[in-house]
């Protein structure tokens, strides 16, 4: 009976969203994700970066006439030591008292200047620096006075320029490159997501049902055991989708800052809605999939606890070929790749996100995906059917 | 009493496959474990059937077989001449079964219940409201009609369980081991109860090991023990001059001396 499937579909979502528990623990991955990305992208950023104002302490030994200029820069003070005090400097670098210790040849300038690649016998002079990476402020002179003496060595043996000047010499537009790492990162997020979504549910839902004995009552009803089946994949599917989409939201809002920390500052989306509505489909017959595998696993769990461990090696598999898409360029073009489930959607989702995606492929996805769902709800319903299963 | 059958199960069979645990814990070589063998009664329209045996005698598993909840491994029985075998949803659809294996969910008040299988058998809002009003003032639920299960005391799951259980008003009830677990006073609304529904003129199928419930409620009694049917009478007659534990006694010394 239709009704039958529609009064269980009701039922699931009264389960569902009268637990504010429920609804809390689904949607809070996405609020979590929002507030650590945020703070991740933050905190990266200012783990590179000390203080703006912070005053770099240089110890120099040696200090060569042609680095003078150093001592006119604002963000360094160069302090020139004698040889004989670098080891008490180097101690105090260890123990994060100073920053960083340079020690130049004694005449590295006239050293500097008399050497040649072509004709040297002794190697050239040697700049030693000694800091202490696992300090930031330490890491950072170093960063600093490497860069420095790189250009310095640079400006005297220059012989060709790349790509010098002020010139925007990378023709890539930013959408593209903003597209380029989100089609890398979002295929694994999106399933990873929905993965952890549609298990808590489901497992509550079937393998929950099953360990309270609850399933038990509603199977000495006259109903089909194909509307339970059916009705519970909707349903789940439909808040598995929702906390995906909360996560998926968290994300997306999370992404400037968590770029911000690796330097694309300006993230531009250049999505259209065809190419959101493209998403939205593979991503809804996508959990429609995933739902109906983890059904099965916890429709022959005996307990929630048990559903979830049974799960964890399919969440492995899962978020491997998550990263399939990183190791290849672009949509394979052979259509029967697209049969596959979960690397479809990974290709299509990564498709999508990089703007460079067909059709063709993206149907047969999720045709795919919607048949598979549908051997799940046939499998799911001679579970239920089954006394082995549901009554051990 | 017109003898019209109503129930009637034959040659009823169910093994279950015996796990190394199981077969080390029942300290037997056993792969299979015959629970049920070759079962045969029949149960009149308008009676209360009695089905006693010690436990592990096969009670339960026959309950389950009737309900369609596990099929018969051979044999059938028919409910109201619908096939636990063939057509198992119909037969869902004529009896409402019992037993504390079946749980309600803790989430959900005893008044959404009802109205929620009341869907799943298809009664029709008007008369799930009148029955509903009925059923919940006859047991004392309407009070706690809109309570949580969860919240609820256990004599009081008991009840909802009962009542969600007979939604659908069916002529037949199956009721496995009805007073076990009950404090003395749900025990006695649940037997009350059970007086009421024979009165309505409802077949009743109960499996109990307490001689004396099956003495004060059942019309006839069929003893069974490893998973057979040894006898099968009225009560009546059979403690027509001794109590049916004596009766009871005797046929398990006649079956050790076999």
């Amino acid at each position: 009976m239709k009704s039958d499937l529609f009064t269980i579909i009701k039922k699931e979502f009264a389960r569902f969203f009268g637990d504010k528990r429920m609804v809390f623990t689904a949607l809070m991955p996405g609020l979590l994700i929002y507030a650590l990305y945020s703070f991740m992208g933050d905190g990266m950023s200012q783990m590179y970066e000390p203080d703006e104002n912070y005053v770099y302490e240089i110890n120099v030994v040696n200090m060569p006439q042609s680095l003078a200029f150093l001592e006119e820069v604002e963000e360094v003070n160069i302090s020139k030591i004698q040889e004989a005090d670098a080891d008490a400097v180097k101690d105090a670098i260890r123990e994060d008292e100073a920053d960083i210790l340079v020690v130049f040849p004694e005449n590295f300038d006239a050293e500097m200047l008399a050497y040649d690649v072509m004709t040297a016998t002794t190697p050239a002079p040697n700049v030693e620096i000694y800091y202490n990476s696992a300090n930031t402020e330490s890491s950072g002179a170093y960063s600093i006075m490497r860069e420095v003496l790189n250009s310095f060595e640079q400006s005297i043996a220059n012989k060709f320029d790349i790509c010098q000047g002020e010139k925007e010499y990378d023709l890539a537009t930013e959408e593209d490159i903003s597209a380029m790492v989100i089609s890398m990162m979002m295929p694994m997020l999106i399933l990873m997501m929905l993965f952890s979504g549609c298990l808590s549910v489901s497992a509550e839902s079937i393998a929950g049902e099953k360990e309270r004995g609850t399933i038990a009552t509603l199977l000495v009803t006259p109903m089909k055991r194909r509307d339970l089946a059916l009705g519970k994949m909707i349903s789940l599917s439909t808040f598995g989708l929702l906390s995906g989409l909360s996560s998926f939201i968290g994300i997306m809002l999370s992404l400037p800052n968590l770029m911000g920390g690796s330097g694309l500052e300006n993230v531009k989306f250049g999505y259209s809605v065809a190419d959101y509505a493209v998403l939205l489909l593979v991503i809804i017959t996508t959990t429609l999939l995933i739902v109906g595998m983890i059904s099965i696993i916890s429709a022959y769990a005996k307990s929630v606890k048990e559903a979830s461990t049974m799960a964890s090696p399919l969440m492995i598999i899962v978020s491997l070929v998550g990263v399939t898409n990183m190791m290849s360029s672009g949509m394979p073009e052979e259509l029967y790749w697209y049969l596959i489930p979960i690397y479809n959607s990974v290709q299509c989702i990564s498709g999508v996100f990089s703007m460079d995606y067909q059709m063709l492929p993206v149907i047969i996805t999720c045709v795919a995906n919607t048949l598979y769902s549908g051997i799940f709800v046939v499998v799911l319903t001679k579970m239920f059917g089954s006394e082995r299963i549901m009554y051990t | 009493m017109e003898q019209n059958v109503i129930v009637k199960a034959t040659g009823l069979r169910k093994t279950f496959k015996l796990s190394k645990k199981q077969q080390n814990i029942q300290k037997t070589k056993d792969k299979v474990k015959v629970a049920v063998d070759g079962l045969d009664f029949e149960a009149y329209r308008g009676e209360i059937f009695g089905i006693l045996g010690p436990n592990g005698a096969g009670k339960t598993t026959t309950l389950r077989m009737l309900s369609t909840l596990i099929k018969p491994d051979s044999g059938d029985a028919w409910i109201d001449g619908a096939s636990v075998v063939s057509n198992p949803e119909e037969v869902r659809g004529k009896i409402g079964f019992l037993t504390s294996e079946l749980k309600l969910e803790d989430f959900f008040t005893p008044n959404y219940l009802f109205n929620f299988f009341s869907e799943l058998h298809g009664v029709a809002p008007e008369v799930r409201d009148a029955r509903k009003k009925a059923m919940f003032e006859r047991f004392g639920i309407d009070e706690f009609a809109e309570v949580k299960v969860a919240n609820m005391s256990t004599g009081m799951k008991q009840k909802t369980s009962l009542v969600i259980s007979l939604v659908h008003d069916p002529d037949i009830i199956i009721f496995d081991e009805p007073t076990n677990g009950l404090d003395v006073l749900t025990a006695r609304v649940v037997t009350d109860f059970l007086q009421e529904l024979k009165e309505q003129g409802k077949t009743i199928l109960l499996s109990t090991h307490i001689f004396s419930l099956v003495e004060k409620l059942c019309d006839r009694v069929g003893i069974v023990m490893d998973g057979k049917m040894v006898l099968c009478d009225s009560v009546e007659k059979l403690t027509k001059d001794r109590d049916l534990e004596d009766v009871f006694f005797e046929i398990c010394s006649e079956m050790e001396a076999k």
